[in-house]
């Protein structure tokens, strides 16, 4: 039962790289919410306990051979877009849209959960399917029918993040697995079409955020105003920073969202270009990792495994940040392993988990 | 499963994986590159914005600038006054407070509403003011309570302080807030809303020697606009001290003499042109300007019949009766009509074509010179004589001395007055002079209009040989530290040109006005001091001239049908020093009326010159 091999083979970088970035965003967390004092537990002591659930997570998830999960890929997944219609129905409202559902103890967003799902159906399917030839179009209605459920159920809450989160996870796997070059042509044509009409079904808020991203001096207190606020704490920081507790935009407020979307926008300004290369770094690092392990893997359910969580992890990583430096529209996406936010850890960490589980069992044939 | 488990060692899968590696790579170039821009080469912009974002300046007002007079007593000052504000930020019951305070203030507490809802678009950090100017009692009742009224604030602020009260008030002006032309015009530049400005006079034309430099207070603010912290802070400049040449003890003298009547009061140095004293009445309070005048105060101010806001020494026009027969005199002097011995005879009247010009004196003054001419002020004599004249010579003559035009008073609201000539006449009126206008213009009626400044440059230029010298108001400004600014010289506007012949027998025909049995103006009589002055009595309304016997019968005749009582006077006659112009409005007559609120400034004028000189010595 119990292999040495496991504990051998355990993956410290791995843990030390997500265990870096966490305590990073702890420290920034700490700064970023230093003048919210009527609290009874502070902000960084909450994610420290998130912290410590979610590594809880991930010794869980590697206590088991990752390749049972292949059994159970289209049960988790039939199971979360039940989830995701129940939400629709019958969801917990908030800030205009509909995600939760009401735990008690917790607010489950099924819309995080469908991620994981997501890369686990794929996972099994690109597993069992893919060949060196690439995908034909013709061969992709399966794959694209359960992207596209999810897709609509979750612009249905509506969260357009989310839904480009998934189509990006889906797009790297899918690419990974390989397409025709008259695949990929026709893929980009229907992509192309889907953007031109996605953007008349897309609602005036997403509208305008996107027409704001193009020129957010048109309207610098209200729909502007993060972006605005944003890259002038970035840039404000300068190649040193400010120095920790000493960001004028975030300790007086003046950034808005600053422990959850916009967390690096502080860490920015504190900590300026140096601190920014550095965690920049790290997360390269964690990336390149994630591709390292997926290249080891033992079979290829657990290389698309980790393809899919390593793809999860970058999109987060450069839709929020693309975001906070204004590259990027404003979409809600927080920062993996660095804003603050129990759901993102919990998803984040679920997928560590999983990459560890396929790292320590790379050579298990 | 694992059907194939050496898929990623294809070549294939391999090149998939660097391809990958290779494109995680970019765009994480691209990130850093793009927080190289921001950070790095756009970095000073940016923190110029952050650095923008959380600081406010807050201006601190600078105390307005003292104004003194000719020896350096104060006039108009500063004090300081407190003011109840409130900032918004620190308070979090608006209800409870406003009810306390209405309790403590002794004000209604809708009052403090308004005042509150006044100031709800002024940036967070920016003090909303609830009370004024209170008082300490109130002041230490609040102080008091400190402790349970967050958020209210005891500011110290300077407000103007009339020392002199009215006596000054139409030279000095008043404040008021800014209007918006003000605030748009470049002159204003660091004012704000809400700021008091000069609005009249010495306060409006001074404004920006007297305004100061505004401090600054930089301050640190969050998104909210909540004050957090200074920064720095700039002290204000205070404005600059204007000297006058006003005499303060010589001003009061005039005050008192002047009592309760309407009229004007000027008094110059014949030799610089100074202003000494300076007096219209009646007047009003400028500080009511300073705290913010009430509605039915100003009102009442406008509506007064006696018209309290007019400055009546540069813009009350008079006929200047026979304060003007100096000038015939002199034209005629000049132009060889009369010699000092050419006696006309006065028997009560004076006939042109069909009509009779009555000499004040039912009687007549009998054969009459020059020198009873003018001592007595025998109107047939200037009839005679300003027919002779002419129109057009006498008005050359008239408007040689300075009148009919400005003098150039350094303030604005100076009036013209009118000097008549046949040109003037058909200008205005289309018609042809008419030598009975001529006659009675030569006893300084009819058209003829002047203001009570214009005579006394008239009469300064009568002591001083002919020089009409521009009135110097400014003695000096000097800055806050002592610096002198600014000293405007004497400006003599012309020299006018008479025998020596001719100005003493003027000036006996003065002396003797005061000084001789008989002279109109000897209730201005003093021992010590020679004065040579002259009487006048203008009419208010056009009368037939059968009715002039009724201005004599004087007490029964309604107060806004008297006529104006003139004066105007030099002293010492040998060595002139001292010029004085005064009007009584409806004081009947120029010597008693006038009179002796002319002796008063020069009686006192010269003990203080004795005291002051003692004081030298």
């Amino acid at each position: 039962m119990f292999d040495r091999r496991l504990v051998i083979n355990f993956d410290w970088i791995l843990l030390l790289t997500v265990c870096l970035l966490v305590g990073i965003g702890i420290v920034n967390l700490y700064s970023a919410t230093a003048n919210w004092q009527d609290l009874s537990t502070p902000f960084y002591m909450k994610q420290l306990i998130w912290l410590g659930g979610g590594l809880t997570l991930v010794l869980l998830l590697c206590c088991f051979d990752y390749r049972h999960l292949e059994h159970f890929a289209v049960h988790g997944y039939v199971i979360t877009l039940g989830m995701l219609l129940f939400v629709l129905l019958f969801g917990k409202a908030s800030m205009g849209a509909t995600r939760w559902i009401d735990l008690g103890f917790f607010n489950l967003q099924p819309s995080e959960v469908i991620k994981i799902a997501m890369i686990l159906l794929l996972a099994r399917i690109f597993g069992r399917t893919a060949h060196l030839q690439g995908f034909r179009l013709g061969e992709l209605w399966q794959p694209a029918l359960w992207l596209l459920l999810p897709v609509v159920l979750i612009l249905k809450q509506p969260d357009l993040g989310t839904a480009l989160m998934l189509i990006f996870i889906a797009g790297s796997m899918l690419l990974f697995a390989g397409l025709q070059r008259a695949t990929l042509f026709g893929l980009g044509v229907l992509g192309g079409l889907a953007a031109v009409a996605g953007w008349f079904g897309l609602h005036d808020y997403q509208r305008d955020r996107i027409l704001t991203f193009l020129n957010p001096e048109a309207d610098p207190l209200g729909r502007g105003y993060h972006i605005i606020q944003s890259k002038i704490a970035v840039g404000s920081g300068g190649f040193l920073g400010k120095g920790f507790l000493q960001g004028t935009q975030a300790q007086l407020s003046f950034l808005p969202e600053r422990h959850t979307d916009f967390a690096f926008s502080v860490f920015a300004e504190e900590w300026g270009f140096v601190g920014c290369g550095l965690l920049l770094f790290c997360y390269f690092f964690l990336i390149i990792w994630g591709l390292y392990i997926a290249r080891h893997a033992a079979d290829r359910f657990g290389m698309f495994l980790a393809i899919g969580v390593t793809a999860m992890i970058f999109w987060h990583i450069v839709v929020n940040l693309g975001m906070v430096i204004g590259l990027l529209p404003v979409v809600g996406v927080p920062l993996p392993l660095f804003s603050y936010g129990g759901t993102s850890m919990v998803t984040t960490m679920i997928g560590v988990g999983l990459l560890m589980n396929v790292s320590m069992r790379r050579f298990m044939f | 499963m694992g059907l194939d488990a050496k898929w990623t060692e294809l070549p294939e899968v391999q090149r998939r994986f660097l391809l990958f590696s290779v494109v995680v790579a970019i765009i994480f170039l691209l990130l850093i590159l793009r927080l190289w821009f921001l950070q790095i080469v756009n970095h000073e912009e940016y923190l110029e914005r952050s650095i923008r974002n959380r600081t406010r300046v807050l201006s601190l007002e600078a105390p307005r600038g003292p104004i003194y007079d000719r020896n350096e007593v104060l006039l108009v000052d500063n004090r300081p006054s407190f003011r109840i504000s409130v900032l918004r930020q620190d308070v979090a019951d608006r209800t409870k407070l406003l009810t306390r305070l209405a309790e403590l203030l002794e004000v209604d507490r809708d009052v403090l509403e308004q005042r509150w809802q006044k100031g709800r678009h002024f940036p967070i950090y920016r003090p909303v003011p609830l009370a004024t100017d209170v008082s300490r009692e109130v002041l230490e009742r609040i102080q008091e309570q400190g402790v349970d009224l967050p958020g209210v604030l005891t500011e110290v602020r300077p407000v103007r302080d009339y020392l002199e009260k009215g006596s000054v008030a139409h030279l000095i002006g008043y404040l008021g807030e800014i209007s918006e032309e003000e605030l748009a015009s470049e002159a204003y530049h660091q004012s704000r809303a809400g700021d008091l400005v000069g609005k009249v006079a010495l306060e409006k034309t001074f404004e920006p020697f007297l305004q100061g430099e505004k401090g600054r207070r930089l301050v640190e603010v969050d998104v909210k606009g909540k004050l957090l912290r200074q920064l720095q802070m700039e002290s204000a400049r205070p404005g600059n001290k204007l000297y006058l040449t006003l005499d303060r003890e010589l001003q009061r003298a005039a005050d008192e003499a002047f009592g309760e009547q309407s009229g004007a009061a000027i008094a110059l140095d014949v030799e610089n042109g100074d202003i000494l004293a300076m007096l219209s009445r009646p007047t009003f309070d400028p500080a009511l300007f300073a705290r913010g005048i009430a509605s039915d105060e100003w009102r009442e101010l406008l509506n007064d019949q006696r018209h309290p806001l007019q400055n009546k020494v540069i813009a009350g026009q008079y006929s200047p009766a026979s304060t003007f027969k100096m000038i015939v005199a002199l034209a005629a002097l000049r132009e060889g009509i009369v010699g000092t011995k050419r006696e006309i005879d006065c028997q009560g009247d004076f006939k042109l074509g069909g009509s009779r010009f009555r000499c004040w004196k039912k009687a007549g003054h009998g054969p009459t010179n020059l020198k009873k001419a003018l001592r007595e002020s025998c109107d047939v004599w200037f009839y005679q004589v300003g027919l002779e004249l002419g129109i057009d010579k006498l008005s050359a003559a008239a408007k040689e001395f300075g009148l009919g035009a400005p003098v150039g008073y350094p303030l604005p609201g100076e009036k013209a007055g009118v000097i008549p000539s046949q040109k003037w006449k058909r200008a205005r009126f289309k018609q042809p002079w008419y030598a009975g206008e001529t006659v009675i213009t030569a006893i300084g009626q009819g058209f003829v209009l002047t203001t009570p400044i214009q005579l006394a440059v008239m009469t300064a230029a009568l002591a001083n040989g002919g020089k009409v010298l521009k009135p110097r108001l400014i003695e000096r400004i000097e800055d806050w530290q002592g610096n002198l600014l600014l000293r405007p010289e004497t400006e003599i506007v012309r020299e006018i040109s008479y025998s020596d012949a001719a100005w003493k027998a003027i000036k006996q025909g003065l002396v003797a006005v005061v000084n001789e049995p008989r002279g109109t103006g000897q209730i201005a009589r003093l021992e010590d001091v020679v004065i040579a002055g002259k009487t006048g009595t203008s009419q208010v309304v056009r009368r037939k001239s059968d009715e002039e016997e009724e201005l004599d019968e004087g007490g029964d005749v309604p107060y806004r049908f008297r006529p104006h009582a003139l004066f105007v006077a030099y002293a010492p006659a040998d060595k002139p020093k001292i010029a004085v112009a005064v009007v009584v409005e409806h004081g009947q007559h120029g010597g008693s009326a006038a009179g002796p609120i002319a002796k008063t400034i020069i009686e006192r004028y010269i003990t203080l010159q004795s005291a002051r000189s003692g004081d030298g010595g």
